[in-house]
């Protein structure tokens, strides 16, 4: 469903994503993993359209969507979580999750003006709906919390209910597991499983070897932005470039 | 549910100040007070959303207050037209010119929209100070009565009515829109553009809107005044008034609708209760402003709901 092919982004002279290809399968989860500074990040914008590739494609459900804006990608079913938490600390925690639902919505200023019967039904739903994916991701105890006052393990799962609140067909999650103990990985870890099991394709960006590990059908694995190694967890593991660029070449 | 109470009893307690305050103000002098603070609070409220809500920053709101004003002044003296339709039309331009300025200058990213508004705030007043023929140019003109369909509006207490009316009309609308999928956009896009992106929100046409409605009910607010207050000068569509504004949203609170009526009440209050310092009333004016932002930097409203709040944990 989700095809990239031969893509690349560079920031003057940095070349930061080089030559990328890969195919995400659908209902599976797939991960990008890669020392600091490899390009994940950088893919991940570009796939979500919050930078134009320099060149290359990138293939949603078969039409050519390089360069759209995020919003228009919004509404051909992507969504993502951000590694620097990118949660409205101005806003209640469920209208976070709200503005998730933004697309399914009313967006007429008028009829939110004056709260006609219609925008207040689907509200009122949507309220419900966000209440209901706070309880998901385990967040359900700050139903009635600011995002301000809330952890930021809290604060993680929270962007994740936001995400899912779009009802994505693919959901791009840059590590989520960052900043977390080992309790709350493992929550995590069940929470990704679940989500893929509701039939979201699943794209992660993480550091957090076992996670990866567990999860992913198909490992992506970067390196100066060019293509290391693709394959399962196995095969990754034991493919010598990738042993080297994290350990270093032997001696 | 939270927020629908609180929405549904803010209104109601407004509702019942407005009512109420006609009986205890001891003369005109003091409804007239009153009536030119329920006509700032519905530009601050408006002010607010754009600046508060959206984190969209207007350094010009006055000129199109006074775009309002002098279309509504000039229309209604110079061509005979009635009142509402100067009114409308003032409001239809000023809609107009504050979409095309918004469509470009709000693509881009920064301060630009307050940049931009300030420049064409200082426009619009040399444009009237300079349009003599039309304006009255720095003299300033006197307005015709409010009439509709025969009916003027005359004398404190029906002027008091009518702004009592908008006031809560707009406070009702802007409390409305604030809970709603739009106002939650507008929201977003101050919290994390990039995050309101990602969601769908068409950032660029949202900031639009907002800029849009908030111009406005700026323009309707400065034809209303103008026919209030009988005369008109071009001070009030100029670069301090647009600070003023600003101020009363900052004051009161940003992001909070009755911040934003509080903020009109005190500045506009203030002033005449400084006239005693004599000349220092514009430093007595500053010391306020200062403590305000460093003690309370959320604003009054806000800074003492959450101390409310806490107190009560």
């Amino acid at each position: 469903m989700l095809t990239i092919e031969h893509l690349s982004k560079s920031f003057g002279g940095v070349h930061a994503v080089q030559d990328v290809s890969f195919t995400a399968r659908e209902g599976a989860i797939h991960s990008v993993i890669g020392p600091n500074g490899a390009g994940k990040t950088t893919l991940f914008n570009l796939v979500s359209g919050i930078y134009a590739p320099t060149s290359g494609r990138i293939m949603l459900n078969g039409e050519d969507v390089a360069g759209l804006a995020p919003d228009a990608l919004a509404r051909r079913g992507l969504s993502r979580t951000f590694q620097n938490l990118q949660v409205c600390m101005n806003m209640t925690a469920i209208d976070n999750v709200m503005v998730g639902a933004h697309l399914r919505l009313n967006q007429n200023l008028f009829a939110s003006m004056l709260r006609l019967p219609a925008v207040r039904r689907m509200d009122v739903q949507c309220r419900a709906e966000a209440a209901r994916l706070m309880e998901f991701v385990g967040v359900g105890a700050y139903k009635d919390a600011d995002a301000g006052q809330m952890p930021y393990g809290a604060l993680k799962r929270l962007e994740i209910a936001r995400a899912l609140a779009a009802s994505p067909k693919i959901l791009l999650l840059d590590e989520p597991a960052a900043g977390l103990n080992h309790t709350e990985t493992g929550e995590i870890e069940e929470l990704i499983r679940k989500i893929a099991q509701s039939g979201v394709t699943v794209l992660l960006v993480e550091h957090d070897m076992k996670l990866v590990m567990n999860l992913s059908e198909h490992i992506l694995v970067l390196d100066y932005g060019k293509t290391l190694a693709v394959g399962t967890g196995a095969e990754v593991r034991a493919n010598p470039d990738v042993i080297a660029a994290y350990l270093g070449a032997p001696a | 549910m939270k927020c629908l109470q609180s929405r549904h009893r803010g209104l109601l307690i407004l509702a019942l100040v407005l009512a109420v305050l006609p009986l205890v103000l001891p003369n005109a002098f003091y409804v007239d007070v009153a009536i030119r603070i329920a006509l700032n609070a519905i530009v601050v409220i408006a002010l607010n959303l754009l600046i508060g809500y959206t984190g969209q920053i207007s350094l010009g709101h006055a000129g199109f207050y006074g775009l309002g004003a002098y279309a509504s002044a000039a229309l209604t003296t110079h061509f005979d037209w009635p009142p509402l339709a100067a009114l409308a039309a003032g409001a239809l331009a000023t809609g107009l010119l504050a979409w095309v300025l918004a469509r470009p200058v709000l693509k881009l990213k920064g301060h630009t929209l307050a940049m931009a508004t300030l420049g064409l705030g200082i426009i619009i007043s040399i444009v009237i100070n300079n349009e003599g023929r039309w304006t009255g140019g720095p003299d300033g003109m006197s307005v015709p009565a409010f009439a509709l369909a025969g009916i003027t509006i005359a004398g404190e207490t029906s002027w008091y009515i009518v702004a009592a009316v908008l006031l809560l009309l707009m406070t009702w609308l802007a409390l409305n829109l604030i809970d709603s999928p739009v106002g939650r956009a507008l929201q977003a896009i101050h919290g994390s553009e990039i995050a309101a992106r990602v969601a769908g929100v068409d950032t660029t046409r949202f900031k639009v809107r907002v800029f849009v409605l908030s111009a406005v009910v700026a323009s309707i607010a400065g034809s209303i005044s103008a026919h209030y207050i009988g005369f008109i000068t071009p001070g009030m569509a100029g670069f301090f008034h647009s600070i003023e504004l600003v101020t009363m949203v900052v004051v009161g609170g940003m992001a909070s609708v009755f911040g934003s009526i509080i903020g009109a009440a005190l500045l506009t209050i203030l002033p005449q209760l400084l006239q005693a310092f004599e000349g220092w009333e514009v430093v007595v004016f500053g010391v306020i402003l200062m403590g305000t932002m460093i003690f309370m930097p959320k604003g009054l409203v806000p800074s003492i709901a959450q101390r409310l709040r806490s107190r009560r944990k």
